[in-house]
């Protein structure tokens, strides 16, 4: 095995007496997309806030590319090339489109103290925008305000946003939640292209897309992490399909 | 957006030839009230920069009236009149006031924002009631203007005016420049959506703290403009109800737009003079007035009375 891009040893995060992520061990190999599944409240959603940075783990560290990043707060992890999107779809709303993905071109483009230039006329924030708008499939909607937009639109806007910040790891919180089949199903025939180009953490409720997408499946059951393997290996595993899975897998 | 571009010109227009208009009308009052306007449409324009575009409601923006006001105040009481030398220390003095206030209370949010940077003026208000030598609660009368050489001469109302008028109209188009500015984007990115904004890669601290230095310094030029339209200070240039009311002027006027400020500064000065002068009931409960007015354009008129301009709908 190559050197894991993302390396997660021990993670322990708890609240009180209940141990959100008790000792999560978890490694992401470059180019890899690794699905994260379990039950709700099996503790996905603390990891993910552990894994970009918004919550502090109790122990355990996390490495990536090779540097211990537990320390970091989000925007730092965004620098090392650590890009989230979030469950609840969060945009620059009053925003437009475009607006919104030259935001995360600019957050990686130097120090923004300055103070006198349009940014709305700024090429070098624009152009690249408009590329990565244009790749997500919402170029025609580049001015409409990310308010106006569709569920599904705004969700590629989301992701248009982490692409722009030029990711090594994408950590994708529930791409497809609370998508209609249509929309669901664009989204995960994007994601399956950029999928081998980029690295993925995909944490994901609907089971069609983990399967079609992931590479490895980890399976997360009460904060711990009881298997992780291929998609067939998972479908096979029984203590997976005791804790969790049953019928779903049987489909 | 074209006609909103004529009511600007023809709004400047009117503030302009108001001083020519006003001494052939035989109404020099009418220079004195709109320059007081002007003045808190300053204060209200640097207040909107981190309230309205920055998210940040700073409720002790009269600080910097007082430090600007103390600055003018105490240097010409040490016989220092040099305009410049006093403009300088309103400034510095406003940097390093809101630098304090600003490191405290940016850490925080909501409602502990607000409490800490009222708290923070409290102390100032209560600092100016302590300083005897300066007149304490009396205040101070100033006795010489600012002297700004042959520049220009403040003890003529008119060239006061228009000096007033070129510094409101200078700060405007500051303003403009940097909230549509690489720096006025994060800012309001994080107004609008911080756990997006760190996520992408900003760290918002540094920058909302500078958009609070400068609008603090902005005000703080408003201060030194205010004590030599008034010609003398007290500690009430500091108050919290003075603070309450600049942001009304930026509520009022529209939050988070370009002339809002102005309209509000206008409106809500121009009602307070008219109606505390009228008599009967009116007179007496003018604030009554006022505040039934306010309420209505809160519920009524969400971006304020910009809001009700031509092309206001425009996302800028």
């Amino acid at each position: 095995m190559t050197e894991p891009l993302l390396d997660i040893e021990g993670l322990v995060k708890a609240f009180g007496a209940l141990r959100a992520t008790d000792g999560v061990t978890l490694d992401v190999q470059p180019g890899e997309t690794h699905a994260i599944i379990g039950p709700n409240g099996a503790g996905k959603t603390t990891l993910i806030a552990q894994l970009s940075g918004t919550l502090r783990p109790d122990e355990g560290r996390i490495r990536f590319a090779g540097e211990d990043v537990t320390a970091l707060g989000a925007a730092a992890r965004s620098h090392k090339g650590l890009a989230r999107s979030f469950q609840i779809t969060s945009i620059y709303r009053e925003f437009s489109a475009l607006d919104n993905v030259a935001l995360a071109v600019q957050a990686h483009a130097g120090h923004s103290f300055r103070f006198w230039h349009a940014a709305r006329e700024d090429d070098a924030l624009r152009a690249p925008a408009r590329a990565i708008l244009n790749e997500v499939g919402l170029g025609s909607r580049a001015d409409v305000p990310a308010a106006n937009l569709a569920h599904g639109e705004q969700r590629q806007l989301e992701i248009a946003m982490v692409l722009a910040t030029r990711p090594r790891l994408l950590l994708l919180d529930e791409p497809v939640a609370g998508m209609g089949a249509d929309e669901t199903q664009r989204m995960v025939q994007f994601l399956g292209k950029l999928k081998g180009r980029q690295t993925i953490v995909l944490v994901e409720h609907d089971m069609d897309a983990v399967f079609s997408l992931a590479d490895r499946i980890s399976v997360l059951v009460y904060g711990r992490i009881i298997a992780t393997g291929t998609p067939a290996e998972i479908r096979a595993n029984r203590e997976v399909r005791a804790a969790y899975l049953g019928e779903e897998l049987d489909a | 957006m074209r006609a909103r571009l004529v009511l600007l010109i023809a709004g400047f227009a009117f503030l302009a030839l108001a001083p020519p208009l006003a001494n052939l009308l035989e109404q020099p009052f009418y220079i004195d009230l709109l320059r007081r306007v002007m003045i808190f449409a300053i204060a209200a324009l640097s207040l909107n920069l981190i309230l309205g575009y920055g998210g940040m409601v700073s409720f002790g923006h009269a600080a910097y009236l007082g430090i600007g006001g103390y600055a003018v105040a105490i240097l010409s009481f040490y016989g220092v009149n040099n305009g410049f030398i006093q403009l300088a220390v309103a400034i510095g003095g406003s940097v390093l006031v809101a630098l304090v206030i600003g490191s405290v209370s940016i850490r925080t949010s909501g409602i502990f924002f607000i409490m800490i940077t009222l708290a923070f003026t409290q102390m100032l208000y209560f600092l100016g009631i302590s300083l005897d030598q300066y007149g304490g609660d009396d205040g101070m009368r100033l006795a010489v203007r600012s002297d700004f050489g042959g520049l220009i001469d403040l003890g003529n109302a008119t060239a006061f005016y228009y000096l007033v008028l070129v510094v409101m109209v200078v700060f405007m188009y500051l303003i403009h420049r940097i909230v549509h500015s690489r720096f006025g984007m994060v800012i309001r990115a994080a107004k609008s959506n911080e756990a997006r904004t760190r996520a992408i890669g900003f760290s918002p601290y540094l920058y909302r703290l500078a958009a609070f230095v400068i609008a603090g310094a902005m005000c703080g030029v408003a201060g030194l403009l205010l004590v030599n339209h008034t010609a003398y200070l007290t500690p009430d240039f500091m108050h919290w109800t003075r603070s309450g009311e600049i942001m009304f002027m930026v509520i009022l006027g529209g939050i988070g737009t370009s002339v809002g400020p102005v309209l509000g500064a206008l409106v809500l000065l121009l009602l307070e003079d008219s109606l505390s002068g009228m008599s009967g009931f009116v007179g007496q409960h003018w604030q009554l007035f006022i505040g039934i007015f306010l309420v209505l354009v809160v519920l009524f008129a969400k971006r304020g009375l910009a809001g009700l301009l031509p092309g206001a709908q425009r996302n800028d």
